[in-house]
């Protein structure tokens, strides 16, 4: 065992963990919009809406992170009238691709956990607010999407989780995050255990956070207190 | 009903005892073979055909060492940003993936002679400014002269600015980090094809690898690649492309310089090396 290595690529990792975490929280916060969205066209009754919806969770929950990442990267990148267009603006940058391609990756994921939300719902509580003449649209932003929160917060947390160790599949389109900077450490040291124990380290440390971070929103807004 | 399950139980008992002696025993057959791990994503020193079959310079150079050293060997596939760790833990006992030479490397492994040498090249797409950089048609960075410092100075100028690809953990990384060429932004990817694909969308305003493995993704791709400015060698570029060895495994060692010695005075590495590249890349 390398100490020396350990200690010395440390600030460095800390350094890259920024950027992770950048990615990590860009990407949910554009994920739990397009979750949101998608959850609500889902419980929608036309079916072309609702099968749309599904559609979409159905294709990115049923392939794998870095094949997206990869099409949206270097498939995308073959497209010669794209890469004429004003989207290659944003496109051309390994950043923005990892983004859309986390962002759409959690945002399916998402969706499904505030739809079966929603769904647990209890009739009766919509009802009460019917019967209170309070108009549906109300019912729906103060007590549905309240309630809906508070329920998925645990799987929620979980899917924080996921995503924040799929940033690290970044690095698979040149960017510099933990895992980037890790490899490249060791591509001039060759002491891939020592490094990656650094880098493994750090990405528990941030799950520790996450996790510590949800359970204390559970208890504040349980519905016992 | 008792009979049938000791009868299983029977099969059961001499199907593990065979599955266990025959892995003793291919154990044993590997043992007296030398694996060799490449990359098989570098043609055309080392890649794969359409059935996945290991292909290229290397993997024909490896298996004639082989008949000179007269052991059994195994080629293995190995990712390039692995190759020298897998190395030192004994997935394979030899290198010869287009591994240059380097004073970086030599801390971790050891090397035997250089077996063929190559040329790095920067590569732009057809038609970019970077093409046709007034610069003389070669450079060593050993030790460099007027001619390759001004080349140096020129080509600072032009990248300035500019996102330049390589390969991760390769020697066209070492020299982009070193600083020759000044501030550039590198980017760096996991194989070659990888590194062409973006060089071929536009990502990257240039490439840096060896010279062959432009030419090579150009005519097969017929994308408009070009080289420009100087091919580099020496400095960081390394001595030639050598056998990575296991430094305890002096042995080894010893083995293929011999084998490389005989190889080259039958003119078996000029002969493989023109099949491979076109020209007699052999040293």
């Amino acid at each position: 065992m390398d100490f020396d290595l350990m200690a010395s690529s440390l600030p460095k990792l800390l350094n890259a963990a920024v950027v992770t975490l950048k990615l990590l929280s860009v990407s949910l916060i554009v994920g739990l919009l397009i979750g949101l969205l998608f959850a609500i066209l889902r419980l929608n009754k036309n079916i072309f809406v609702n099968q749309f919806a599904y559609g979409y969770s159905y294709l990115f929950r049923g392939t794998p992170l870095l094949v997206q990442i990869f099409i949206i990267y270097f498939g995308l990148g073959q497209i010669e009238s794209l890469r004429e267009s004003f989207l290659w603006v944003i496109l051309k940058e390994p950043y923005w691709c990892a983004i859309i391609a986390f962002a759409l990756n959690t945002g399916a994921y998402t969706s499904e956990i505030l739809r079966s939300a929603f769904q647990t719902i209890k009739p009766g509580v919509i009802e009460a607010g019917k019967s209170l003449g309070i108009p549906s649209k109300i019912i729906f932003y103060k007590i549905q999407i309240p309630i809906a929160i508070r329920q998925s917060l645990p799987a929620y947390g979980n899917e924080i989780i996921l995503m924040m160790k799929g940033t690290s599949l970044a690095s698979t389109v040149t960017l510099m995050d933990l895992t980037g900077v890790a490899k490249y450490i060791i591509s001039t040291t060759f002491k891939p255990i020592e490094v990656f124990i650094v880098a493994g380290g750090i990405y528990l440390f941030m799950t520790f956070i996450i996790h510590n971070v949800i359970k204390f929103l559970e208890k504040k807004y349980s519905f016992n207190s | 009903m008792l009979k049938l399950k000791e009868r299983t139980m029977n099969i059961f008992k001499k199907t593990i005892f065979s599955v266990l002696l025959s892995l003793l025993v291919i154990g044993n057959v590997n043992a007296d073979k030398i694996r060799i791990g490449t990359e098989g994503a570098y043609p055309p020193w080392n890649s794969k055909d359409e059935s996945g079959k290991l292909i290229g310079f290397e993997i024909e150079l490896a298996y004639t060492l082989c008949r000179y050293i007269g052991k059994q060997c195994t080629v293995v596939e190995q990712d390039w940003d692995g190759m020298i760790p897998a190395l030192i833990m004994r997935k394979f006992d030899a290198i010869m993936a287009g591994m240059s030479i380097t004073a970086e490397r030599q801390k971790a492994i050891s090397f035997s002679q250089g077996y063929a040498d190559e040329v790095a090249s920067l590569a732009v797409m057809k038609g970019s400014s970077l093409e046709g950089l007034d610069t003389p048609a070669g450079i060593n960075l050993t030790k460099p002269n007027a001619e390759a410092k001004k080349a140096l100075k020129t080509i600072t100028a032009a990248l300035a600015g500019k996102t330049v690809c390589v390969q991760t953990a390769t020697i066209h990384q070492n020299f982009l980090d070193s600083g020759d060429v000044g501030k550039v932004n590198v980017r760096t990817y996991k194989t070659q094809d990888e590194v062409n694909l973006d060089l071929a969308s536009g990502r990257c305003d240039a490439a840096l690898a060896a010279a062959v493995a432009f030419s090579d993704y150009a005519e097969k791709s017929g994308k408009p690649v070009v080289l420009t400015g100087p091919t580099f060698s020496g400095g960081a570029f390394g001595n030639g492309v050598g056998v990575g060895i296991r430094k305890d495994d002096t042995e080894l060692l010893k083995a293929f310089n011999q084998a490389i010695n005989k190889a080259r005075k039958n003119g078996d590495i000029s002969r493989i090396a023109i099949k491979w590249f076109g020209f007699d890349a052999s040293m």
